[in-house]
């Protein structure tokens, strides 16, 4: 008699992802998404205030090459107490960097669940889902969650005129 | 001619939120659970107060409380953990209750017009007249699915 071979296991579908703080709470983010992390520090002279009312988690941008990236403070976007941001990620083919009070730890992630459905506000463009961790729950963020087109369009409104030519700036590449 | 409402016997859970007692239909309940640690996170859906992780799925936290009984229930006992929706989308919210649960045969009789959205019906127990509870009419985020006195019309 021949037994059937035994299934060979699917190979789990992992993602790396980057564990932040923000005004004492935990975040992840996928690796794939960040371009660079930058110290606050390193932005001093290469970034611009931006001050759109309608947009005030807003403040800073830097210019690279022929557009403006956003620096989105990540404790006011979710509405957090204002905390003191060190680190800079600069996403990856985006327009967008957040400010970030610091990283936890990077690590993989191999759930990552729908956000329950009673969840019915921003945090839906906020949240690519949730993944467990250590039996802790962590919002995985949505790049595309930061700023909308409208807000894009009003930043480059007012940041058009301010903004000095770019120059090249010292930053850790993530994922080269 | 006389005209009587019509009565409809099921299975109930009663919970406990505060003083007042409210009644869940039973296929609605899951299970009754201690309550386990809360993760919160940033969020704008007020009625939400976090999620609870039960047998690997991420349950939203959902407290009735303050609708119902007009105070924030504080210090719960249980997370009676409910679905909703239906086959095709169902959903589990934990809802926070401050005392034992109960499961009981009741005639239902079917919520009128002029009753509030989330109340799916009444009954009689113990000489009290209950409110079962209309979960899609009080949870955020619920599929628009009718009420009992709406599926019965």
């Amino acid at each position: 008699m021949r037994f059937k071979p035994a299934p060979t296991p699917k190979p789990l579908r992992t993602e790396q992802i980057i564990l932040f703080r923000s005004s004492s709470q935990i975040f992840a983010i996928s690796s794939g998404s960040v371009q660079e992390v930058r110290s606050v520090d390193s932005l001093a002279g290469a970034a611009t205030g931006v001050t759109e009312p309608r947009v005030n988690k807003v403040r800073h941008a830097i210019r690279r090459g022929d557009r403006n990236l956003y620096v989105v403070n990540v404790a006011l976007h979710f509405g957090l107490p204002p905390s003191s941001a060190a680190l800079v990620f600069v996403l990856r083919k985006s327009r967008l960097a957040l400010l970030v009070d610091g990283i936890e730890k990077m690590t993989t992630m191999t759930i990552l669940q729908a956000l329950p459905s009673a969840f019915c506000n921003e945090e839906r463009q906020w949240y690519r889902g949730l993944t467990v961790l250590d039996q802790s729950v962590i919002p995985v963020v949505s790049p595309e969650g930061f700023l909308t087109r409208n807000e894009l369009v009003l930043l480059d409104a007012v940041s058009a005129t301010t903004l000095p030519p770019s120059r090249p700036v010292a930053g850790l590449e993530v994922n080269p | 001619m006389s005209f009587t409402e019509p009565l409809d016997s099921r299975s109930c859970v009663l919970l406990r939120l505060g003083e007042r007692r409210f009644a869940l239909a039973a296929e609605q309940v899951a299970e009754l659970v201690a309550p386990s640690r809360i993760f919160r996170f940033a969020h704008r859906t007020s009625q939400i107060d976090g999620v609870i992780l039960r047998r690997g799925r991420v349950v939203a936290v959902c407290d009735l409380s303050e609708i119902l009984t007009g105070k924030r229930l504080g210090m719960s006992r249980f997370y009676l953990i409910a679905t909703r929706g239906r086959q095709s989308a169902m959903d589990w919210v934990a809802l926070p209750v401050s005392g034992e649960c109960e499961l009981i045969q009741a005639d239902l009789t079917p919520a009128s017009p002029a009753d509030s959205p989330h109340v799916a019906g009444w009954l009689s127990h113990d000489g009290e007249v209950i409110e079962v509870l209309n979960l899609n009419a009080l949870t955020p985020g619920a599929s628009a699915a009718p009420t009992e006195s709406e599926a019965q019309a």
